[in-house]
């Protein structure tokens, strides 16, 4: 199979069959990591530009990485929300950007959809890491990564998703990518945060946490995003932490081998207790890790992508 | 010169009519509605409606033309323009200018320019409150002495429940409507479209129904606290239908308009996050699409307004989050309109009535039948031309129109204004 797009934009874009090609990709890749000179010249000459319309480190530096350990030039362009408000428009910038010739543009913008609008006026690649509250797909790429290492699959396992579903693009791309791949979700948390017609997304919801981590293979945690509190989304962190918060009592309740992700970075003690967090259960570090292959597997694909 | 219109089908629902007649205009009047032939054609223009349709003219009672302060978008000139090639012989523009249309000398400007266009009647709506903000009544009696027909804080919802009552009363010493643009901006919050299955999968924040109806509510009970005379503007929901259809059978007098994008698009126009299908209120679901279709056909929803709303590429080709809401519509409207006639939602009569009796007799305004006597403003119309939408032939600055390249049955083939062909096409 091959890959014949010009951007990533999103899971719910994507076939099954193009989701297991950048996943063997990644597991193909990932050894680089391994290696005493974690380099190799594949995409020499290449140049991947980064535009960050949002505080990250993990995202940007993981694909800063990932394309450096391939050889590929990169430039890093972190933009101010509050500057780009008063500056030049997105569509400015992404040509200006474009003007220096890049193979590939990655872009992580507030607003759902900017991606989508810079793929549809650029020539160059789009890479979509993270827009607003629709889709993270590299996140779900890794975190589909290391469900596989951990179960040897990724078909009928079943899926649970805790927390601020209403504004996690982490979790729509998840969703996505769980339910092609022929697992079963359910998703978890307070009304206030799981929107209306959930369901239409082929999950299953409820405001039991115990219910949802029942028999789990996999229980994702989503950062509880602090200022959602002043949003009367939330009574008190005490409070969500006590009827939200993962702890080693659910551990019981799912699988035995069940493996506990988070997209980072923790609220130790809020969503997640530390020694779930740092316990025998979890995968988070390896989501990390996998995060770099991924990554590196998504440009690869992407700039062969464009030759074939 | 007189001027005779002859050979067509005369659709008149003020007068029940829909039957051959030819028409005689005289200095800017109809003077004389008689059966085909009886009317001498000698030294008279002769205009043949042969196989065309002629209809009182329309009347769109929701318009934004965006003069004075917006020019680069639309100005009352460019709009009368697309009105009357849309069909359109007079158009109600909204107060949400800038500067907003509360004090006299703006309502005169409007008209002063709508004068020097000389296309389309223009008739401005003065803001509820002082600058559209919510606080304090702006001067009601001195807007309608210089020529305001109602009074609207449209695109700023009146917030302060208090000061819609006071609205209401103040409004009805002057014999004035309150036109409500009725939305929760509480409810509403950071929403962009409707919330619903779409907004869910793209990530973007919802505006719920409740949104609009928990407001279309309020109104309606102050409606009937106060005795003062509310229009519903742009209703895009199931829910609203269903609160006004009761409300009118409990016997109170309120009246309602719909657009055609409510029963022309869902919110699935907004997939692929196309700008354009942004407007407020947002598109909503294949179910409040239906409810708003029987509404129009039961009577619930009186008149038909397409909410023109032009906007530039400065605030359309942006982020769907950063775009300012609104579609243009007076070029679009009948042929959106026709395909409820076309499909038998409604009759031609009762589709003219929602586009030309009903707002004329909502505002109180001349015009809207072809009764002796009355302004010769005439719509000449052929139902079955079949076109294609095609933006960059718009009379309007703008270009935010989600229809591009849409097929349409049905077109103004000629706009009459005050006895004067202001526009034709076609082969008329």
């Amino acid at each position: 199979m091959e890959f014949r797009r010009k951007d990533l934009l999103g899971i719910e874009d994507l076939e099954a069959g193009e989701i297991s090609l950048i996943l063997d990709t990644a597991a193909s890749l990932k050894e680089i990591s391994t290696r005493p000179i974690k380099k190799v010249p594949t995409l020499r000459g290449r140049t991947v530009v980064t535009l960050f319309y949002e505080p990250s480190t993990r995202t940007r530096m993981s694909f800063e990485i990932a394309a450096k350990r391939l050889s590929a030039d990169t430039l890093n362009l972190t933009v101010a929300a509050s500057s780009a408000i008063k500056g030049e428009t997105l569509e400015d910038t992404a040509h200006n950007l474009e003007a220096m010739q890049p193979d590939l543009l990655v872009i992580r913008h507030p607003a759902s959809g900017a991606p989508h609008f810079l793929a549809k006026r650029l020539k160059c690649g789009v890479i979509n890491a993270g827009d607003g509250l629709h889709e993270h797909p590299t996140q779900a790429l890794l975190d589909l990564l290391t469900v596989r290492e951990a179960k040897g699959r990724l078909d009928d396992l079943k899926v649970a998703i805790i927390g601020d579903i209403a504004h996690s693009r982490v979790a729509r791309s998840n969703i996505h990518a769980f339910i092609k791949m022929g697992s079963r979700v359910t998703v978890a948390g307070p009304a206030t945060m799981l929107p209306p017609y959930l369901e239409s997304l082929g999950v299953k919801v409820t405001n039991s946490l115990d219910e949802a981590v029942a028999e789990a293979d996999v229980i994702m945690m989503l950062r509880l995003q602090l200022e959602r509190m002043g949003q009367m989304f939330l009574s008190t962190l005490r409070e969500y932490s006590t009827y939200f918060g993962l702890n080693t009592r659910h551990l019981a309740l799912a699988k035995e081998d069940v493996i506990i992700m988070h997209p980072g970075p923790l609220n130790r003690g809020v969503e997640i207790s530390p020694e779930v967090a740092d316990g025998p259960h979890s995968v988070i570090l390896e989501q990390v890790t996998n995060g770099v292959a991924v990554r590196m597997a998504v440009l690869l694909l992407l700039i062969g992508g464009e030759k074939g | 010169m007189s001027l005779l219109i002859q050979g067509g089908l005369v659709v008149d629902p003020g007068q029940d009519l829909e039957e051959p007649r030819d028409l005689l205009i005289e200095e800017g009047k109809i003077v004389a509605l008689e059966p085909p032939g009886q009317i001498p054609p000698e030294g008279r223009r002769v205009i043949s409606a042969q196989g065309l349709v002629v209809a009182p003219g329309l009347m769109d009672m929701h318009v934004h033309l965006r003069e004075p302060g917006e020019e680069y978008k639309e100005t009352i000139a460019t709009g009368a323009r697309a009105a009357v090639q849309g069909g359109f012989t007079a158009v109600v523009a909204m107060p949400n200018t800038r500067p907003v249309n509360d004090t006299a000398a703006i309502t005169r400007f409007i008209l002063d320019q709508a004068k020097a266009a000389g296309l389309a009647r223009v008739y401005p709506v003065g803001a509820v409150s002082v600058g559209s903000q919510g606080q304090t009544l702006s001067e009601y009696g001195d807007l309608k002495a210089a020529g305001a027909v109602a009074l609207s804080d449209d695109g700023h919802p009146v917030r302060h429940a208090l000061l819609m009552r006071r609205a209401l009363e103040y409004a009805r010493t002057f014999d004035l409507p309150i036109i409500s643009h009725c939305e929760d901006l509480d409810l509403r919050a950071d929403g962009v479209m409707h919330e619903g299955r779409i907004s869910l999968r793209l990530g973007l924040q919802g505006i719920p129904a409740a949104a609009e109806e928990v407001m279309v509510f309020r109104d309606i009970d102050l409606a009937r606290l106060t005795g003062g005379r509310l229009h519903i503007a742009h209703v895009s929901t199931a829910g609203s239908v269903e609160i006004i259809r009761r409300a009118k059978a409990g016997g109170l007098k309120i009246t309602a308009e719909t657009a055609p994008h409510y029963f022309s698009l869902t919110d699935e126009a907004v997939l692929g996050f196309d700008t354009n299908a942004k407007v407020n209120p947002p598109l909503r679901t294949a179910a409040d699409v239906a409810a708003i279709k029987a509404g129009l056909a039961d009577g619930t929803l009186d008149a038909i307004a397409c909410d023109h709303a032009p906007h530039s590429t400065l605030e359309k080709e942006v982020e769907f989050a950063a775009a300012a809401f609104g579609l243009i519509g007076l070029e679009t409207s009948l042929g959106l309109s026709l395909k409820l006639v076309h499909d038998g939602v409604l009759t031609l009569s009762q589709l003219i009535a929602r586009m030309s009796t009903h707002p004329a007799r909502i505002l109180g305004l001349p015009g809207g039948t072809l009764t002796p006597g009355s302004p010769a403003d005439i719509t000449i119309i052929d139902p079955n031309h079949t076109w294609q939408v095609d933006v960059s032939r718009f009379a309007s600055k703008s270009r935010n129109c989600p229809f591009q390249g849409w097929p349409l049955k049905g077109r103004a083939m000629m706009s009459i204004m005050g006895g004067e062909v202001v526009w034709a096409g076609g082969e008329v």
